[in-house]
């Protein structure tokens, strides 16, 4: 982006002073060097430096024919697609609304718009989808029944997502820590924040719920026995069971993608250091050994790597390390400082995290590390299964509430609060 | 499994390493060593590849275990007698201060004066921190006053450490007097139960 910027500057004066395309001026400007080199007895330069000048030649042209930086895809750098809706009332089209604003898209008129979005719930949602731009193409032309409007809506809307080439998150689930006072519970809700069930009823610290992929289970942390320990619960039946209850305190599990093991932080063996086990508890092994924190450890899609939050120097920073053991590695965040509970996108591209400077943001970083991107105020991300929307929490007053943000487009969406909580925090989306 | 072997073998390789060079500097790196007794060190096979440490400090001496949460279970918890014991921590840091040592000093006189006696050390932050770095950041306090206490010789089966993060502030207040209350660890006396 800053090369971009740069390109286009030179561009720009290059124009006033000479009064050429940009193109020949950089052929100018290299042959120039071309030239010297020459004379200086190096006549294998001169085709490296033809080749420099035809590719420069070749990405001047493009940059004067394009604009490249608002087509440069990634967090925080598209705009968002423009949709027309027309014919639905009431909640109906509050939910379509609420579910295309956090998936990237954007309402204008139908001139305007590329996607046209047309339909009615009288009774039963039947929804139309095409694309104006091309040929007015039909992309979902359907009828729903069943269920509640609510669920009809979303239904639609990831029917209409996945003609569009994009994993459906409409009718996901997140699980989140619910606060009133000094207690908290665990609870899980539609990704919007409606249809919220209280999970537990400790009456004590939870925090951390991690949910199992493609089943309903979870891992959490509970102090109901005076402890910080890591409980296992099936959602579907209820039952639940102590997996980890060590000496010092038991924190934060991952479940990794395949649900086949559990990454953690605990303080058994003196030092808060990060462990790995199978996920039913057996075979726990210590991956790092160093006497300051680790924290929050979250997992590659693969399952093999796990990036945590740690500290280097006195310097916190974001570092993976192999599921079987071996050296830690750094994930830098260039641009910003203190990162901290980093989640893996599901296509592998990136990671989320929190930086802290005087207040906390969401951000981005290539999952190689890199330049980091801030996208909003707020804690804690977690990616849906598009790896586009996040849920992450948002500081409003002493209080948390939870946030949708579509990282492309940097369009941000408070979930609705139906858990009677006061303060909701931590969110994990079931992928 | 496969760390052990490999753990095993880091270690050989850093009192190799630091046997050879002298303690003239940090290894960087595992490198094999000249010499019959390299060739002694078992190969394991499956290990991952080494790769640069990225200057990312490991310690290979790890730290002394806790008891298991059952020990003390049943033990008579007392969260007044060490009240005024309660240590303060500076922003962001587990370091315990100069001036604070005194008071883990008293908790210590008293266990060796009691000795049935067991303690539970509650580490604590202040809001400015996400909630699971706060919550390492509270158990490397409590893990950091136990070692102190270990130090003064109170045995390491007898401390049982529990990070609050900031779930239990001290004061509710957002500015720095209340911060400064909440950055810190407290020390639960637990007695055993009478026979």
């Amino acid at each position: 982006m800053k090369k971009l910027s740069y390109l286009t500057r030179t561009f720009n004066t290059g124009k006033q002073r000479l009064g050429a395309p940009a193109s020949r001026r950089r052929v100018c400007t290299l042959s120039d060097l071309g030239t010297r080199r020459r004379d200086a007895g190096a006549p294998r330069i001169t085709l490296a430096v033809l080749f420099c000048v035809a590719l420069l030649g070749v990405s001047a042209f493009s940059q004067e024919n394009t604009i490249s930086i608002d087509k440069e895809r990634g967090p925080g750098r598209e705009r968002p697609i423009l949709v027309s809706m027309t014919g639905f009332t009431g909640e109906a089209a509050q939910v379509l609304q609420f579910d295309l604003y956090v998936q990237g898209f954007a309402f204008t008129n139908a001139e305007a718009a590329q996607y046209l979005i047309s339909g009615s719930n009288n009774g039963n949602l039947q929804g139309r989808a095409t694309d104006r731009i091309n040929n007015q193409r039909t992309l979902v032309a359907k009828a729903y029944s069943g269920a509640s409007v609510r669920r009809q809506a979303h239904a639609f809307v990831d029917d209409f997502v996945q003609a569009l080439s994009r994993k459906p998150i409409a009718q996901t689930k997140i699980a989140f820590k619910g606060q009133n006072g000094s207690n908290g519970e665990i609870f899980i809700s539609d990704f919007d924040g409606f249809n919220a069930q209280q999970v537990t009823k400790d009456n004590s610290i939870v925090a951390a719920p991690s949910m199992v992929p493609g089943h309903l289970a979870m891992y959490y942390t509970s102090y109901k026995l005076n402890h910080a320990d890591i409980f296992y619960q099936n959602l579907s039946t209820g039952a639940r069971r102590i997996f980890a209850r060590y000496g010092g305190s038991n924190m934060s599990p991952a479940v990794s993608p395949d649900g086949g093991k559990v990454a953690m932080i605990l303080s058994k063996d003196g030092w808060t250091d990060l462990y790995v086990c199978n996920a039913d508890g057996t075979d726990l092994l210590r991956l790092t050994k160093s006497p300051q924190d680790e924290s929050s450890p979250c997992w590659s899609p693969d399952s093999q790597w796990i990036c945590y939050a740690s500290k280097d120097k006195e310097r916190r920073s974001l570092s993976k390390i192999h599921v079987s053991g071996g050296q830690p590695q750094r994930i830098p965040t260039n641009l910003v400082g203190n990162p901290t509970e980093p989640d893996w996108s599901p296509d592998g591209k990136w990671i989320a995290f929190t930086s802290q400077s005087r207040d906390f943001a969401i951000c981005v970083v290539p999952a190689v590390g890199g330049d980091a991107t801030v996208l909003a105020a707020g804690e804690d991300p977690s990616w849906a299964p598009n790896s586009r929307t996040l849920v992450f929490a948002r500081r409003h007053g002493g209080q948390y509430v939870l946030s949708l943000l579509d990282a492309p487009t940097k369009q941000v969406k408070d979930v609705s609060r139906t858990s009677g909580s006061s303060s909701q925090s931590q969110p994990s989306w079931a992928r | 499994m496969k760390l052990t072997d490999f753990t095993k073998l880091l270690v050989l390789g850093l009192v190799l390493t630091v046997a050879v060079s002298g303690c003239r500097k940090k290894p960087g790196q595992i490198t094999p060593l000249p010499g019959s007794r390299a060739g002694n060190v078992p190969d394991s096979g499956n290990a991952p590849p080494l790769t640069d440490n990225s200057g990312i400090k490991t310690d290979t001496t790890g730290g002394f275990p806790l008891p298991n949460p059952e020990d003390h279970s049943k033990y008579t918890k007392d969260a007044e007698i060490f009240k005024a014991d309660t240590v303060h921590f500076d922003f962001d840091s587990s370091v315990v201060k100069a001036g604070e040592k005194s008071k883990v000093g008293a908790v210590a006189d008293y266990l060796k004066a009691n000795s049935m006696d067991a303690v539970e050390i509650d580490g604590h932050c202040d809001e400015r921190g996400t909630e699971e770095y706060n919550r390492s950041l509270g158990e490397r306090r409590a893990l950091a006053l136990r070692e102190q206490l270990i130090s003064l010789g109170i045995e390491p089966n007898k401390i049982d450490t529990v990070s609050f993060g900031k779930d239990r502030p001290a004061d509710p207040g957002h500015d720095e007097s209340a911060w400064k209350q909440n950055r810190r660890g407290e020390f639960i006396l637990e007695t055993p139960p009478v026979r």
